[in-house]
């Protein structure tokens, strides 16, 4: 049976649409036929982070007005098998997605795919409550700052109490926290909520801690998602997640800064990765 | 205090500052949260209740209500005038 699995995270700019293209990438290179819907109707985004912007035909509205076959709007991936993108209208408005005409979609997808990856828009209204409603676990991309963690809890809120499995009493959305742009220097320095804190606050299960690094905006300068590049840190910690996501144990890496050499020291900052 | 611990507090912990505020201001949005959605007008007629008989301001009547595991428990608060 297919899973859903909704990307949000309330505030926008920390990493939902990155996160999607990875997430989706390292979940269909381990042999999981996915699915990766940009929910961002008006704002896709998506399409040019997995680099298929050019060969966006049909979208997700025209499937639910019946304007085009799923097959028709459903793009291959060509850097991955078994992964297919849902792009987003970019014409219409977000109203324009029906919680029927989503519904029909998901199901019409859950009889092929293992995965569905929602990929949220910002912010609580009508988009992001339709990427969510029908999720069976969610994953809350963070960054450690004061208006991203409280916006964090509060889609948190939304997910226990207006989702599908909310409404219908169903077993709980199951949540995780995925904080991203983190850097172990600054935490170090007392500059910025270190891990721990933000588990604590927002009380869920760590999926992983993506570094910042400069890997997120070259890769997705090329359109290449950088879980494709397993030399950088933020590739590895996005691949130690998908398998934490499929149920597999790993050890949470990159959370400690880096001693930095005599060298480095002495010329900080110039030749830093 | 020695020379180099002058140079180590000068540079102040923001991040223990993000945290408790952080705590402070999510335990209070959840408690909201969790409250049922007739509570602003429950608490608006109680005041009006208890409006006809003393001459009580908006914010001298507290309406929370507290949930423990087997029981829930509404608490009314008022300050009376002298």
């Amino acid at each position: 049976m297919a899973k859903i699995i909704v990307i949000t995270s309330g505030k926008g700019g920390v990493g939902k649409t990155t996160s999607s293209a990875s997430i989706s990438t390292g979940l269909a290179l381990k042999g999981n036929k996915t699915v990766v819907i940009d929910f961002d109707v008006g704002l896709r985004n998506l399409d040019l982070i997995m680099n298929c912007e050019r060969r966006v035909v049909y979208d997700f509205v025209n499937v639910i007005n019946g304007e085009a076959t799923l097959n028709q709007a459903l793009i291959k991936d060509k850097q991955t098998d078994n992964l297919f993108i849902l792009p987003a209208s970019q014409t219409r408005d977000k109203e324009a997605l029906s919680k029927e005409g989503v519904e029909q979609v998901l199901n019409e997808l859950a009889e092929t795919f293992d995965y569905i990856i929602c990929d949220s828009p910002a912010g609580i209204e009508h988009g992001a409550q339709m990427a969510l409603y029908f999720a069976d676990e969610a994953i809350i991309v963070t960054n450690p700052e004061v208006s991203s963690v409280r916006d964090s809890d509060r889609i948190l809120g939304i997910l226990q109490s207006k989702s599908r499995r909310a409404e219908l009493a169903l077993d709980p959305v199951k949540e995780h926290l995925l904080l991203t742009r983190y850097s172990p220097e600054r935490v170090e320095n007392g500059e910025m909520l270190a891990v721990e804190d933000v588990k604590e606050i927002l009380a869920i299960k760590l999926l992983g801690v993506i570094p910042e690094s400069k890997a997120v905006l070259t890769s997705s300068n090329s359109g290449v998602p950088v879980i494709h590049d397993q030399q950088t840190d933020a590739g590895k910690a996005y691949d130690d997640a998908v398998e934490r996501l499929m149920g597999r144990e790993r050890p949470h890496r990159f959370l400690t800064a880096q001693k930095k050499g005599f060298f480095k020291r002495m010329f900080k900052g110039s030749a830093t990765a | 205090m020695s020379f180099l611990d002058y140079f180590k507090s000068s540079k102040k912990n923001t991040a223990s500052i993000a945290r408790e505020r952080l705590q402070i201001i999510v335990a209070h949005e959840r408690g909201q949260r969790e409250q049922p959605d007739y509570m602003p007008q429950l608490q608006q007629e109680i005041l009006d209740v208890i409006r006809r008989y003393v001459a009580v301001d908006q914010d001298q009547v507290q309406v929370q209500l507290d949930k423990n595991d087997d029981c829930s428990v509404l608490e009314l608060n008022v300050t009376l005038p002298e």
